[in-house]
C-alpha cells in the first residue's frame, strides 16, 4: 500500500505536511473474499452517492472490505478510528500556529470531501454524540460539509463517499446509534463467513495450509458458541488470522492459539481454562 | 482479612450471635476453643460458612461449626479453598438430603482429607471444575447438556453426572484432565447416538447385566473415540494416551468400531461376538463412565415426543400463516431465522423459517434419530399431544377482597392478539429482613466493594476534564492556541478557554427487576440478594438513578410486585433490610411485571432507561399455559413494548440451561448467563459497568 497526496487538491505547506491527512491508494488489490452481494451493493451505493453503514462483530472483514472497494472504485481512502475524545475539530480541521502565522489544516473528513475520497469512520458509536452530528449534512441531499471556522461550505464531489462501521453486539446502552443517524445509510450486514470460506481466508491471510486453517476455523466456531456465556464475543476472523500468522512462523498451533485467541478473549480463569481445553481438543 | 486472630471468648460471642445458641441450650465453648488455633482469615471463613449455613437452618449452622472445630487442624490450616469445598459439599448435601446427609458428607469429606496420602492431596473437586467444564461443553456441538455431580460418571443424554472428587491421577493437572475426558466421553454418548439403538435384546442374553453394561461402555468408548477424532483430534489423542493401547484381543473390535459409519448397533454386534466366546473382565478405563441405557432411552423417548410436538406445532402455525397471508417473510421470526446453523438432511424450505425453539427441536431430533422423521414434518392437527398439560379454567388464586392495583393486557401468540386486562397486578412494599444479613454481606465482600467503588468512582466521569469551557480550574492550551490562531487569521476567537473538571451527567435510570419465584429458593436467592447489595454499593458510587422491585406470581389473577427501592428512595437501612427480606415465593409470570415496571421506569426523567432482570430461568406460571411458548411470547412482547418506550432491556440469568430462549427475548447481545449462582455477586458489578460504560 502506498501513500500519496493528490497535488492540486490538497496544497499543504511542507513545514506542516506531517499533520496532513494521508489519502491511501492501495497499490495492489487488497484481498477480499466476498461473502454475498456486498460488493455489488456497495458499488451501487457509491454510484448513487449514498452513504453506507457496515454492521457486524469485530474482526469479520469490514475494514478490509472498504479497502478493497476503494481499490475497485479507484478512489483514495481516509480511515478514522473513532474514540470518545474525538472532537468535531479532529474531523473537520483547525488552525495551527506556525512561527507567527496561522495555518489552516483540514481534518480527515474535510480532506476526504475535497479529494473525493472514501471516508471510513470506524466504530462510529465510540465517538461523542455531538461529533457524530457533523456528518449529517454530508449524508443527506445537501452533501456538503460546513467548515464554520473558515466560514466555508465544502460541497462534496460525486466521488466522495461516507462509510461508517458499527458493532451491534456492543453491550452499552449509552452507545447506541440514534435513529436519526442510522436512517441516513444504506446498511450491509457482516458476519463471520461460513466455515469453508473462512478457512480459505485464514489460509490466504495467515499463510498456512488448508488443514491448519480449517482447524483454526473450527476453533473459532466453538468460541462463538460461548458468546453470552463467558465471552462477550467469540473469536473474529482477525484473531484466527493472527494465530495462523504465528503458526506460519513456526510456532506450535496450540501455543499460537493460546496467545492469539484465548488470551485476548478472556480474563476469567474458568473461561480461560475452558478455551485452553478447546484448543487442545481441536489440535 | 487482617488483624490478630480471634480469641475463644470472641469466637463464642460471634457463634452465639450467628446461631442464637443461648436460646437453644447449646454452648459454643468447645467449638470456640478449638477454632482458636486457626489463623484469623480461616476463622473468618469458618464464621462465614456458619453464617451461610445458618440461613438454611440453625441446626445446619451448628453442625458446620462443631465439625469445622473438630477438624480444624486437619482442614483449615492448609488451604482456604479446601474449607470452602468442604462447606459447600455439606450445604449441597443439606439441600438434597437434609441434616443427616450433610452430617455424612461433611464427616466423610473431612475424614478423607485428614489422612490423606501425599498422592491424594492433589485431588480435584467437581466444584472446582464445574465452571470450566460447563464452559467447555457449551462450546461443543450438539444439544446443550446439564452438568451435575453424583456418585458415578454417567449420562441420561440430557445431564452429565460426574464424581464429586477425583484423586486417581498423581497430580492435580491429571485429575483435571480426567474430569475433562470423562465429560467429553459422556458428551460423545449423547452427541453420537449411544442410545439410539435399543441394547436390551443383547443385554438380556448376558447372565450378568452389570458386566454386559460395562462391555457396552467399553465398545462404545472405542467407537466414540473415533467420532471425537474427526473434529477434535487433540481430544482424541489425549484420550488415547490416557487409556494406553487396547489389549490385543480387542484390537480388531477397536478397528471395526473406528470405521466412519459405525453406530451403537456395531458395538452391540461386537458384544454378541464376545458373548459367544465368553467375556472376561473389562479393561480398566478411568475415563469411561457407567451406562444406564434404560434411563437414557426413557429420557430420549420423552424428548423425541416433545421435539416432534414442538416441530409439528410450529409447522402448523407456518402453514396457517401461509394460507392466510401468503406472505412468509413477514413472520415475527424473520430476524431470528437468519442466525444459527440449521442443517437438515432433507432441506425443506419451511424448516429454515422455523422459530428458534422448533429449529432446536429439529436439530435435537436429528441428533436422536439421525434424521428428522417424516411424521414430525406434518403440521399438527387438532388435539395432538401437548407437552404441557393445559386445558380447563385455571384456578383463581386471588383473595376476592383485594382489588388489583393495575390490570395488564397479555399477549396470546396463538390468537395473535392481546387478552385485555388479563393480568391482575398487586404492588406492595417488600417485607423487611434482617439488617444484619446485609452487614454480613458487606463485611464479607468488603474487599470487593472497595475495589468496585474505586473503579466506579473513576467511571463516574468526575475526573474527566471538560474541555473548552467558559470557566474552569485549568487553562485549555488547545483552546488557547485555536483562539490565538483565530485572532491572527481575523476570526472571532472563542472565549471558551478553560478546562473544567465536572461530573458528567450520565442521565441514566435503571430498574432492577428481581425474580422472586419459588425456583430461586436457596443459592439463587442468596446470590440475587448479595448481588443487589454489591450493585447498590457500585451504583451509589456512580450516582445513577436506580430502583429495585421484586416480582412473583400465582396465575394471572395474582401477580405481585414488591417494592424494594423506589427511584426516590435512598440506599438506607430500610432499603437494605428490604433487600435482605427478598425471598423465594411463587411463580414467574413475567409479562405483567415487565409492563408494570417499564411503566414506572418510563416516568423517569433520564435520557437512557434500562430494565435489568435478575432471574434464574424462563417465564413460568402455575399449571397454565404460561409455562411454555406462551410465557416466552408474552414476555417478548412486553419487552418489545418497553423498547418502543425507549427502554432497553438486559437480562442476567443464573441458569445457562434455560438460556436458549434468551436471544429471542432480549436480542443477541443483551443478556449474560452466569452458570454458577455463587459467582453472580463477583460478576454483577462488572456486567453493570460494561452495560453502562
Ligand atoms: N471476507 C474477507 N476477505 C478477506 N479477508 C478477511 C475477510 N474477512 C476477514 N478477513 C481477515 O480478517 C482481518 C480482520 O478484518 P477487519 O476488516 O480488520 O475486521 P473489522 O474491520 O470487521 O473489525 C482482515 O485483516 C483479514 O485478514
Ligand atoms: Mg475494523
Amino acid at each position: 500500500m502506498s501513500v500519496s497526496r493528490s497535488p492540486g487538491q490538497l496544497d499543504v505547506r511542507p513545514d506542516v505536511s506531517t499533520f496532513a491527512t494521508p489519502l491511501v491508494r492501495p497499490a495492489a488489490e487488497p484481498y477480499y473474499h466476498a461473502v454475498g452481494d456486498e460488493c455489488e451493493v456497495f458499488a451501487a451505493a457509491a454510484g448513487s452517492c449514498l452513504p453506507v453503514m457496515l454492521k457486524g462483530p469485530t474482526g469479520c472483514g469490514k475494514t478490509r472490505f472498504v479497502e478493497h472497494m476503494a481499490w475497485r472504485l479507484q478512489r483514495p481512502l481516509v480511515t478514522v478510528a473513532c474514540h470518545d475524545d474525538l472532537t468535531t475539530a479532529d474531523l473537520v480541521g483547525r488552525y495551527l500556529i506556525v512561527g507567527d502565522e496561522t495555518v489552516w489544516m483540514d481534518g480527515p473528513l474535510t480532506a476526504a470531501v475535497r479529494a473525493g475520497a472514501i471516508c471510513y469512520l470506524d466504530e462510529i458509536v465510540e465517538a461523542r454524540k455531538d461529533t457524530t452530528v457533523v456528518i449529517h449534512p454530508l449524508t443527506d441531499s445537501r452533501r456538503a460539509l460546513p467548515v464554520e471556522k473558515r466560514g466555508e461550505y465544502v460541497e462534496a464531489p460525486p466521488d466522495f463517499m461516507l462509510v461508517i462501521s458499527y458493532n451491534p453486539g456492543y453491550q452499552s446502552v449509552l452507545k447506541e446509534m440514534k435513529p436519526s443517524t442510522r436512517q441516513r445509510f444504506v446498511a450491509l450486514d457482516f458476519d463471520y463467513p461460513e466455515a469453508a470460506v473462512e478457512a480459505r481466508i485464514v489460509a490466504h491471510e495467515g499463510g498456512v495450509d488448508e488443514a491448519t486453517a480449517q482447524k483454526l476455523v473450527k476453533l473459532g466456531g466453538l468460541t462463538r458458541k460461548l458468546k453470552g456465556a463467558g465471552l462477550d464475543e467469540g473469536a473474529g476472523t482477525r484473531l484466527l488470522v493472527h494465530a495462523a500468522q504465528l503458526v506460519a512462523r513456526g510456532m506450535a498451533p496450540a501455543t499460537a492459539c493460546t496467545a492469539a485467541i484465548a488470551r485476548p478473549l478472556a480474563d476469567e480463569p474458568d473461561t480461560r481454562n475452558a478455551l485452553d481445553d478447546l484448543i487442545s481438543a481441536v489440535f | 482479612m487482617s488483624g490478630r486472630k480471634l480469641f475463644a471468648h470472641e469466637l463464642e460471642a460471634r457463634l452465639d450471635q450467628l446461631l442464637l445458641l443461648s436460646l437453644r441450650q447449646r454452648s459454643p465453648k468447645e467449638p470456640a476453643a478449638r477454632l482458636e488455633v486457626l489463623p484469623r482469615a480461616m476463622q473468618e471463613r469458618v464464621l462465614h460458612w456458619v453464617a451461610v449455613a445458618a440461613q438454611g437452618s440453625n441446626d445446619l449452622g451448628w453442625l458446620l461449626a462443631s465439625l469445622a472445630a473438630e477438624h480444624a487442624a486437619g482442614l483449615g490450616a492448609q488451604l482456604g479453598a479446601q474449607l470452602d469445598d468442604w462447606a459447600r459439599a455439606g450445604l449441597e448435601a443439606y439441600d438434597h438430603g437434609g441434616l443427616d446427609a450433610a452430617r455424612n458428607v461433611l464427616g466423610e469429606y473431612a475424614a478423607a482429607h485428614e489422612n490423606r496420602s501425599p498422592r491424594s492431596r492433589e485431588a480435584v473437586s467437581f466444584a472446582a471444575m464445574e465452571g470450566r467444564l460447563s464452559c467447555f461443553l457449551q462450546a461443543l456441538d450438539g444439544r446443550p447438556l446439564k452438568l451435575a455431580s453424583g456418585a458415578r460418571a454417567w449420562t441420561d443424554s440430557e445431564t452429565l453426572w460426574l464424581p464429586e472428587r477425583l484423586d486417581v491421577a498423581p497430580d492435580a493437572a491429571g485429575n483435571c484432565r480426567l474430569y475433562k475426558l470423562m465429560a467429553a466421553m459422556l458428551w460423545a454418548q449423547a452427541r453420537f447416538g449411544s442410545f439410539n439403538t435399543d441394547p436390551e435384546p443383547e443385554l438380556e442374553l448376558w447372565p450378568d447385566r452389570e458386566r454386559a453394561l460395562d462391555w457396552f461402555a467399553v465398545f462404545e468408548a472405542m467407537r466414540l473415540e473415533a467420532c471425537i477424532a474427526v473434529d477434535l483430534p487433540g481430544l482424541a489423542r489425549e484420550i488415547a494416551v490416557l487409556r494406553g493401547p487396547w489389549p490385543e484381543a480387542l484390537e480388531a473390535a477397536a478397528a471395526r468400531l473406528g470405521q466412519p459409519g459405525a453406530s451403537a448397533a456395531d458395538s452391540l454386534a461386537c458384544m454378541a461376538e464376545l458373548r459367544k466366546v465368553g467375556a472376561g473382565e473389562t479393561p480398566v478405563l478411568p475415563h469411561v463412565g457407567a451406562m444406564d441405557p434404560l434411563a437414557a432411552r426413557r429420557v430420549r423417548a420423552a424428548r423425541i415426543a416433545r421435539d416432534t410436538a414442538v416441530l409439528r406445532r410450529a409447522l402448523k402455525v407456518l402453514a396457517a400463516l401461509d394460507s392466510k397471508s401468503g406472505a412468509q417473510g413477514d413472520s415475527q421470526y424473520a430476524p431470528l431465522a437468519a442466525e444459527g446453523d440449521f442443517q437438515i438432511g432433507d432441506p425443506q424450505a419451511d424448516l429454515v423459517v422455523l422459530p428458534p425453539d422448533a429449529r432446536e427441536a429439529a436439530k435435537s431430533l436429528q441428533q436422536d434419530l439421525g434424521e428428522v422423521p417424516r411424521a414430525a414434518l406434518h403440521p399438527a392437527g387438532p388435539g395432538t399431544w401437548q407437552p404441557v398439560a393445559g386445558g380447563g379454567e385455571e384456578p383463581v388464586v386471588a383473595d376476592s377482597a383485594a382489588r388489583p392495583d393495575a390490570l395488564y393486557d397479555e399477549w396470546d401468540y396463538r390468537r395473535g392478539a392481546m387478552r385485555r386486562g388479563w393480568c391482575h397486578l398487586y404492588e406492595s412494599e417488600g417485607q423487611a429482613g434482617e439488617q444484619e444479613w446485609v452487614d454480613a454481606v458487606r463485611l464479607r465482600h468488603a474487599h470487593l466493594i472497595r475495589s468496585i467503588r474505586r473503579r466506579f468512582e473513576s467511571l463516574r466521569g468526575e475526573d474527566k476534564p471538560q474541555r473548552r469551557q467558559f470557566d474552569g480550574e485549568e487553562i485549555d492550551l488547545d483552546a488557547q492556541v485555536d483562539a490565538r490562531a483565530d485572532r491572527k487569521s481575523g476570526g472571532e476567537p472563542s472565549p471558551r478557554l478553560f478546562i473544567h473538571r465536572r461530573r458528567i451527567e450520565r442521565s441514566l435510570a435503571v430498574m432492577f427487576m428481581v425474580d422472586m419465584s419459588g425456583s430461586t429458593k436457596g443459592w439463587v436467592n442468596d446470590a440475587e440478594r448479595e448481588s443487589l447489595v454489591l450493585l447498590c454499593e457500585a451504583i451509589e458510587a456512580l450516582g445513577d438513578s436506580y430502583a429495585i422491585y421484586g416480582f412473583s406470581g400465582w396465575t394471572r389473577t395474582r401477580c405481585d410486585i414488591y417494592r424494594i427501592k423506589r427511584f426516590g428512595d435512598r440506599y438506607d437501612a430500610g432499603t437494605r433490610s428490604r433487600i435482605a427480606g427478598i425471598e423465594a415465593r411463587d411463580y414467574t409470570r413475567m409479562g405483567g411485571a415487565v409492563r408494570h415496571l417499564s411503566g414506572l421506569l418510563h416516568k423517569q426523567n433520564a435520557r437512557h432507561k434500562l430494565l435489568v432482570t435478575l432471574s434464574d430461568g424462563r417465564p413460568d406460571d402455575h399449571g397454565d399455559e404460561y409455562r411454555g411458548r406462551y410465557g416466552i411470547e408474552d414476555t417478548r412482547r412486553a419487552l418489545l413494548e418497553a423498547r418502543e418506550k425507549g427502554i432497553r432491556s438486559y437480562c442476567v440469568t443464573i441458569d445457562r440451561h434455560g438460556a436458549d430462549y434468551l436471544p429471542q427475548l432480549y436480542g443477541p447481545a443483551h443478556y449474560s448467563v452466569i452458570d454458577d449462582a455463587k459467582k453472580l455477586p463477583q460478576k454483577i458489578a462488572e456486567i453493570y459497568r460494561k452495560l453502562t460504560g
